[in-house]
């Protein structure tokens, strides 16, 4: 009954984002971590991030958080207002939108600078 | 019981770790949603990630406030990412060998990368004649 159908989607994809989120923050420990090897080494990290095809891993984190973000305000509404619970498919309706909504703006400032887009920042030799 | 075993009847309710976890990922949630977005901002959208260099964080943690609130992310999250692991191994992994190896490796990971993230925002100090341009020249 349950199959195939918003809940279900709206679970796999909370848990898929969650996932991910956790992976990268793993790996994000770890190059912060580089701060202790002093700027050079750093540094040399840091670039890396700044290079097109990490870019585009950032974008997939950036979705995945404002997702789980969204969908967990919309959880905690369905277990702590009794009524939410109807409105169910509604709100991943609206958490899909402003998911989108939120998430467009900020892809702009990070995929950007690959494209020369203008950001107001400078991001350097892109 | 009271905690997840991962087979057999679902834990009990009432006053036990289960129970706690369960807000615990909620209130933790609530921290995170603006813990995690005002981060991206700063580091995405207002500042470009190439300029989020070693002299962009000598000078954001010259300030403590900066290294609470990074401390308080990597905690809430650390905690909040690996609880969210367990209950999906309990989801999966029957066999109680098995849970007991995964969930451990769970415990002993926070562990590890909760000392690394915290070591890192405790003793970071800039090094002496590291001033130089925020942005990396590509």
């Amino acid at each position: 009954m349950y199959k195939g159908q918003s809940g279900m989607w709206s679970w796999l994809l909370h848990r898929v984002a969650g996932l991910g989120i956790l992976l990268f923050l793993l790996v994000h420990i770890v190059d912060i971590s580089l701060l202790n090897f002093g700027p050079n080494v750093y540094d040399e990290g840091i670039a890396l991030f700044g290079t097109a095809i990490v870019r585009v891993i950032s974008l997939a984190l950036i979705a995945a958080v404002l997702y789980h973000s969204f969908n967990g305000i919309r959880i905690m509404l369905i277990d702590f207002w009794p009524k939410a619970v109807r409105y169910q498919a509604t709100m991943f309706v609206i958490v899909l939108v402003v998911t989108i909504v939120c998430f467009l703006p900020m892809a702009y400032f990070v995929i950007g600078p690959v494209f020369g887009w203008p950001t107001g920042n400078m991001p350097a030799g892109m | 019981m009271r905690i997840s075993t991962g087979y057999g009847p679902r834990p009990a309710s009432g006053a036990g770790f289960e129970t706690f976890s369960w807000y615990f990922m909620r209130l933790s949630a609530l921290g995170l949603i603006f813990l995690v977005i005002i981060h991206l901002l700063l580091n995405h959208v207002t500042t470009d990630v190439s300029c989020t260099s070693y002299q962009l964080v000598a000078i954001r943690y010259a300030n403590p406030f900066w290294r609470l609130y990074d401390w308080l992310l990597l905690t809430l999250g650390l905690l909040h990412g690996m609880n969210g692991l367990r209950v999906v191994i309990d989801d999966y992994v029957r066999s109680r060998g098995w849970r007991l190896v995964w969930v451990s490796s769970v415990g002993l990971l926070t562990l590890i990368f909760f000392m690394l993230g915290t070591i890192t925002l405790i003793t970071f100090h800039p090094v002496a004649g590291s001033l130089g341009p925020s942005c990396l020249p590509q």
